[in-house]
């Protein structure tokens, strides 16, 4: 057993060591060009967003639907650390996952008492008053937003942070933590009644997820030069929840693999936002209609899977 | 004081606005408890197809309202068909989150077939006149809205208290296996619902268009968002809370414009829903009911 885990463990890291070594290779090499390198970009910071939420959503099955607010919190707050106060990007993560944690917590502890759509009311509520609230605020420059901002996510720190947040993700539901929080999705009140403090763990996903989520927008802000509050308004967090519902309601792999599929998609169809929103709009109904546990329902793709296949047993 | 009451003229136009399409969410929520995300944006279709009756079809602006309504209670009865319908014994969460797909489907196609500029409504279909009475400036077009308003919700409460329909939908929002007994049919009676109240949606989105003189395909996102919350605000699923909560929400409205920082408008509204999902879910006029294992 130990020795399995040891093999397991080894060839994640490989696999991860090689993925990363190969793009940094591309990207020094010049293979890689702007346009790749943006997709790119968009594709780690939609994963982070998409696993973050997944664990709200998904796994917790607390329907939220402010999650760009937390982005938008997490990105100001990290240029206002980097870009006003002059502290290393680190710090700037740093602040952006504390501040979003916050404000996760705030908002978490009193509306997480909601259940269902009355939740879901209240956390968009929420996400728009973050996103007023800094139109208001004169110090980040109210609606305009803040211009100018170094670029500073370059690609390990965006596979470091990508890597961090599914390995954290991953861990989480995988401990006694985790099957308390599926738990409470399974059942609130079984699980309730089983001695679960329910509160604390759906505010614990909660806080965890709106880290992650400013994380993210941490790593926006650091590389589009420019962020306002316009970008982080309720249709962002529809853009996340479609990554969420398709990947699979419970599966952080199926939100991976919705996170790259979508970025592909919006990337495919740049000149025509208007067909890639009716796009996103039936791929909700029709998901919901004919597949509501999404692609990947609450089933993880592993290294096992690929291992099955490879050997050709079912 | 004159001008408070001023303010409460200029609040009572737009909160009957809030109260009609709060009355389509109400109505709907009550029957199959879907929070109907698309309504915002059937709206916004009425108002387009006020837009277009009024500038291609040269009616006035009574046939263009009515005719908003038509389309409107047709499109709001195929969404429940082919949309809402199939998920009817799935989670609550799967038919919410079809509701956002609506509503993104119905606001980017318009954007696609119309292209995403606002439309100026026609002048000359309702010119502005302002009346003076006692001090009070009063425009017509803020008469208009109320009246026609006021007029519906008499409508629409002599539908639900004094006719068969009405009997039916009150039956089968209180239940639903029970009323199946009784020989009613729960599907057409969840169609007449959704007719109507898509067509109060139309009704008041022909009157955004007069009372804000444009129309553009997003128009519906947050005028729904605070009709939603107004609905809340007087208890969702009740028809009356859903009056009161839109006149509230359009008085605090203008309120908060006229003495405050405009800017803050729209966060009032939702500051607003956060304090009465806090202090009390069920809202104004709604009873405390408890947790059925």
């Amino acid at each position: 057993m130990q020795k399995n885990k040891l093999i397991k463990f080894s060839t994640e890291v490989i696999i991860l060591a090689v993925l990363f070594s190969l793009v940094q290779y591309l990207i020094t090499t010049g293979l890689l060009n702007q346009y790749y390198q943006i997709n790119l970009t968009s594709m780690c910071i939609n994963i982070i967003l998409a696993v973050s939420l997944s664990l709200i959503n998904g796994f917790t099955g607390q329907l939220s639907l402010g999650h760009a607010g937390f982005m938008a919190v997490g990105a100001y707050a990290s240029v206002i650390v980097t870009n006003m106060w002059d502290y290393p990007f680190i710090a700037g993560l740093l602040a952006a996952c504390a501040a979003a944690g916050l404000a996760g917590f705030i908002i978490g502890v009193p509306t997480l008492r909601l259940k269902g759509d009355y939740l879901a009311i209240a956390t968009l509520a929420f996400g728009e008053i973050i996103r007023v609230t800094l139109q208001n605020i004169d110090y980040v420059n109210g609606p305009a937003g803040i211009l100018g901002i170094a670029k500073l996510t370059t690609w390990p720190w965006l596979f470091g942070a990508t890597v961090l947040t599914i390995l954290v993700a991953v861990n989480l539901i995988n401990s006694s933590y985790g099957r308390a929080i599926i738990s409470i999705r399974e059942d609130e009140i079984a699980s309730e009644l089983m001695g679960i403090n329910t509160t604390k763990y759906k505010v614990l996903a909660f806080v965890i997820g709106a880290m992650f989520a400013g994380l993210a927008g941490a790593m926006y802000a650091h590389y589009f030069y420019i962020i306002k509050p316009e970008t982080f308004n309720f249709l962002k967090s529809f853009d996340i929840l479609v990554m969420v519902v398709l990947g699979g309601l419970g599966s952080t792999t199926g939100a991976i693999i919705a996170a790259i599929s979508i970025t592909a998609l919006t990337a495919a169809l740049q000149s025509f936002p208007a067909i890639r929103m009716i796009l996103y709009a039936l791929i909700l109904i029709i998901v919901m209609i004919y597949r509501p546990q999404g692609l990947m329902g609450n089933k993880e793709l592993s290294l096992k899977t690929f291992g099955r296949i490879w050997s050709g047993r079912k | 004081m004159l001008e408070l009451t001023q303010q409460i003229v200029n609040g009572l136009s737009l909160g009957a606005i809030y109260a009609l399409i709060a009355l389509g969410y109400t109505m709907v929520y009550g029957i199959i408890k879907l929070i109907n995300f698309a309504h915002g944006d059937i709206m916004m279709v009425g108002a387009f197809v006020g837009y277009f009756s009024l500038t291609m079809l040269g009616t006035n602006i009574l046939i263009a309202m009515l005719t908003a309504m038509a389309a409107c209670a047709i499109l709001g009865v195929l969404i429940e068909k082919i949309a809402y319908r199939p998920l009817r014994n799935s989670t609550r969460i799967a038919a919410l989150i079809t509701a956002i797909g609506v509503s993104l489907f119905l606001e980017y196609i318009t954007i696609f077939i119309l292209g995403p500029s606002q439309k100026v409504f026609p002048d000359s279909a309702f010119p502005i006149k302002a009346y003076d009475i006692a001090g009070l400036s009063i425009l017509n077009k803020d008469l208009f809205v109320f009246v026609s308003a006021v007029v519906l919700m008499l409508i629409l409460q002599y539908i639900i208290k004094w006719t068969k329909t009405g009997k039916a939908m009150r039956a089968v929002s209180l239940d639903q296996e029970a009323a199946v007994l009784m020989g009613i049919s729960v599907d057409k009676t969840i169609s007449i619902t959704f007719a109507i109240g898509s067509a109060l949606a139309a009704a008041a989105g022909v009157m955004v268009g007069v009372y804000y003189n444009t129309v553009n395909p997003l128009m519906g996102i947050i005028p729904g968002l605070k009709a939603f919350v107004a609905a809340v605000l007087g208890g969702i699923g009740i028809i009356p809370g859903a009056m009161v909560g839109g006149f509230v929400m359009g008085l605090l409205e203008t309120m908060v414009s006229g003495y405050g920082n405009s800017l803050y408008r729209d966060a009032v509204a939702f500051g607003v829903l956060i304090l009465i999902l806090l202090i009390k879910p069920s809202g104004i006029f709604g009873k405390d009911t408890g947790e059925k294992v």
